[in-house]
């Protein structure tokens, strides 16, 4: 395995990279063209913002990995009952569009706010980030370690401490990477919670008359956050091997009893998921009884619906497409060049949506006029914005997947291009397939640079809600918020099949 | 058998993403193709407003409009981003600072004499780049249970006393109250309004929204706030859920609170049918267009010359707002006061 990748190789997944990192060099050509930036950054104010922000995505992300992986070994590893309910339960809450759920929670008490209230909801939004790829890792993990570790004396949370947490290293730190990116970018969810981060100040600035610049510096600095992000998980996902060497099939295992803790994992679990999606269905099934704009125009919804599941189908094919050069560059060919090339397809996710949105207008109107507000245009803004989802799922694939299959493959005369499709995806696709789902749940509610990029006369659910919400017709707005979850009940779905295949 | 199934599976995936591929293009591309003339516009308004106008002018005249929704921000940004490309020809926003926003780059083209004429003066821009389609009034909502009408503020500026402390709310970050603050310091002078600006840094609860405001005040969870006088008749003409609680107290009296917010339409200088543009933009703060959206459930104020506002909406005329040069209005040093007393 050479350190420097060859350069077939090494093309696709750079020009991926270059595409992601516009934004962020838009971001870059903004502080250098603006001589104020000192001055704009030096404030109190944004001090409070960095406050703000650093605590959410820290105690954000560590509620989440918690919940997460706590949430996963219970249903998966132990006894108990109905573990199918649970995990789709535990997956559902993907559905629920964020700012869906922080207006159920809102509703409930405007004094909701602050600091608590954030990780609360962004909590309850995006643990199952987490839930999913450790509970698919719980599921491929061989018995065969902790049995040993047993055997040696060792009791069960010991066990889970030494031999468990560090193999899943991967899939936690994997699924934190995710969420504290979400954190960075969060918009919808915070907007009624009274509580400002460097991407609600930014979409303030961009509504003040005079104030472009001062948005694009406090851009810069969560560029800067997310560089920073990015080198913890570096650090937090360790390089141990995780395909198994040994020949045969793992067996599965055992599971754990849960004797006199049951009742604290059921409650734990029903609270869980009371929280995630009792509130905001119960706060869309009150819009819709209560108000008198509560309409349900057939036509305009089935359009509406169509739209939205045709752009979500083809920006999560676009997506994994783009990702795939790249997840198997950085985990086949790992190196300095590969990782950098890794890495900085994460810094799209991290910048709000009106910047992606506004940095793209400003290239495709330069260069590619013919482009620009065309369903090409929109998927790529897609693909910017959510590469990271597919990104996670794929490299998590790929490290189970032992790459000596790849290399009996070739050494049977096998050319490399039939390798990927006839070994290396056939063994990914559970990957690929969760990594598809996930971009295919974000580009359903995804708001700004849908208003903005794509052809005129585009509705989406996404767009129809905030139309009908921001006239405050709250009874309007609930048919398009119930049918964002449902349309997106059948990705969730799929994720937790995805996950179950791994029995058979 | 198992990799088998997986390609045959992938395969069949891909072809049906493929398909749907197909059909998907086809969608945007037939509806996005621009006949002889259709006119594009960028529509800040709410989308029922802008697209009752398109609709009612393309009945009338057979010119298409395609409209394009979005925020006043996000779209004032991006007209500015696209430049002299823009494929839009007519903006209208819910608020001037957006109209402002365009106007200082010079992006809008000056407007027919015949279409100013039908707009009383004050509430179009200085410069004769745009005119006013809608307007919207500040209103400070209250909690009836919580303020009994002796203990309503007079003027905007008593908000900044001491009895107000902690017990009414804002919205800082929005165009609403940023258009606000504008309007004392066009009404008061410098030195009145920061002293005032100050006291409301130190007095305010902070909320995100006005509707977030008036939920607040419904619930008791703060006694009043400061905000547009649609979210209130709106929610009370949709069941009422979030104010009926509560009341309207108009500060009138030329008062900066009496300030009243407009909302703009302008010819961009960019556009390919100019000619049509102005006629759309003509209509829509013209008598018809302006009858249109007096009798819509909109509930903002009709502006045109000779219209009647919506019955249900106090008069116009007894507003008694101050006067304000809209094109100042959010200007640079606004945002710099807001961002030195810590408000942004």
């Amino acid at each position: 395995m050479s350190p420097i990748p060859t350069a077939l190789r090494l093309v696709p997944a750079v020009a991926v990279a270059a595409l992601t990192l516009l934004p962020a060099g838009y971001v870059l050509t903004g502080v250098l063209a603006d001589g104020d930036t000192a001055r704009l950054l030096w404030r109190p104010r944004v001090g409070e913002l960095l406050t703000n922000t650093v605590l959410l995505v820290v105690l954000g992300t560590a509620a989440c990995v918690t919940v997460g992986t706590l949430a996963a070994w219970a249903v998966e590893r132990t006894t108990l009952r109905g573990r199918p309910l649970w995990t789709a339960l535990m997956v559902a809450p993907l559905a629920v569009p964020a700012f869906v759920n922080s207006f159920g929670w809102y509703s409930l008490s405007p004094s909701f706010a602050g600091l608590g209230a954030a990780v609360l909801v962004t909590t309850l939004s995006y643990y199952p980030l987490v839930y999913l790829p450790v509970a698919a890792m719980l599921r491929g993990l061989d018995p065969a370690l902790e049995e040993q570790s047993r055997i040696l004396g060792n009791t069960t949370w010991p066990t889970f401490g030494r031999i468990v947490l560090p193999q899943l290293r991967p899939a936690m730190s994997g699924g934190a990477l995710l969420v504290a990116l979400h954190l960075l970018a969060e918009f919808g969810a915070l907007q009624a919670l009274r509580f400002d981060t460097f991407t609600t100040a930014i979409y303030d600035q961009y509504q003040s008359t005079f104030n472009g610049a001062a948005a694009t510096a406090l851009a810069g600095v969560l560029v800067l956050l997310c560089l920073l992000v990015l080198g913890c998980e570096l650090g937090l996902t360790g390089r141990a091997r995780l395909a198994r060497v040994g020949s045969g099939a793992a067996r599965r295992a055992l599971p754990h009893r849960l004797g006199h803790t049951a009742p604290v994992a059921y409650g734990g679990l029903v609270l869980l998921a009371a929280g995630a999606l009792g509130v905001p269905l119960g706060c869309i099934a009150f819009w819709l009884l209560t108000s008198t704009s509560t309409a349900f125009p057939a036509d305009e919804l089935l359009r509406t619906v169509s739209t939205s599941i045709v752009l979500a189908l083809l920006g999560a094919a676009v997506t994994t497409t783009l990702a795939l050069p790249v997840a198997w560059l950085s985990i086949r060919r790992p190196g300095r060049v590969s990782r950098l090339v890794e890495r900085s397809t994460y810094l799209g996710n991290s910048l709000p949506g009106i910047v992606v949105a506004l940095a793209l207008i400003t290239i495709a109107v330069r260069y590619l006029p013919s482009l620009y507000q065309s369903t090409a245009m929109l998927l790529t803004a897609y693909a910017v914005l959510f590469m990271p989802r597919a990104m996670v799922s794929l490299r998590a694939a790929l490290r189970q997947t032992p790459p000596e299959f790849d290399d009996v493959a070739r050494s049977l005369g096998v050319r490399p291009v039939a390798v990927l499709l006839r070994v290396t995806l056939p063994l990914i696709a559970r990957g690929v397939g969760a990594g598809s789902a996930l971009v295919f749940l974000a580009v359903i509610t995804e708001l700004t640079s849908t208003l903005l990029l794509a052809p005129i006369g585009t509705r989406t659910l996404a767009t129809q809600f905030w139309s009908s919400s921001t006239s405050i017709n709250y009874g309007q707005a609930a048919p398009y918020a119930l049918l964002m979850i449902l349309v997106s009940a059948p990705a969730a779905y799929l994720l937790t099949r995805r996950s179950r295949m791994a029995e058979s | 058998m198992r990799t088998t199934r997986h390609t045959l599976l992938a395969l069949a995936v891909t072809t049906a993403i493929g398909l749907t591929a197909c059909g998907a293009d086809d969608t945007p591309a037939s509806s996005a193709a621009p006949s002889t003339a259709a006119l594009v516009l960028y529509n800040a308004q709410h989308e029922e407003v802008g697209q009752a106008w398109a609709d009612a002018f393309t009945a009338k005249t057979g010119i298409k409009v395609e409209v394009r929704n979005g925020s006043d921000f996000e779209l004032a940004n991006q007209i500015i981003a696209e430049g002299a490309a823009s494929p839009a020809d007519v903006f209208i926003t819910e608020n001037s600072p957006a109209m402002a926003l365009v106007s200082s780059k010079d992006l809008f083209a000056p407007v027919d004499a015949a279409t100013k004429a039908q707009v009383p003066a004050e509430y179009s821009s200085s410069k004769g780049d745009w005119v006013g389609v809608a307007a919207r009034s500040t209103v400070f909502v209250y909690n009836s249970t919580q303020v009994t009408d002796a203990q309503l503020p007079q003027s905007i500026m008593d908000l900044a006393k001491p009895e107000w402390k902690g017990r009414f709310g804002i919205s800082p970050s929005g165009a609403d109250f940023q258009a606000i603050v504008s309007a004392v310091y066009a009404v008061q002078g410098d030195a009145a309004a920061a002293a005032w600006l100050q006291g409301v840094k130190d007095n305010a609860k902070i909320y995100r929204g006005n509707s977030t405001i008036m939920k607040a005040a419904n619930a008791g969870e703060v006694p009043g706030g400061v905000i547009y006088h649609y979210y209130w008749y709106g929610d009370q003409a949709d069941g009422g859920a979030g104010s009926s609680n509560t009341k309207l107290k108009f500060f009138g009296n030329k008062d900066a609170g009496a300030f009243l917010s407009v909302s703009g339409g302008g010819v961009l200088k960019s556009s390919k049918h100019p000619a049509e543009a102005q006629r759309f933009l003509a209509y829509m703060s013209g008598p018809e267009g302006q009858k249109l959206l007096a009798d819509s459930d909109a509930l903002e104020y009709s502006v045109g010359t000779g219209v009647a506002a919506n019955p249900k909406l106090k008069p116009l005329a007894e507003l008694d707002i101050p006067p304000v040069d809209l094109n100042t209005l959010n200007g640079p040093k606004v945002i710099e006061e807001m961002q030195r007393v810590g408000l942004l």
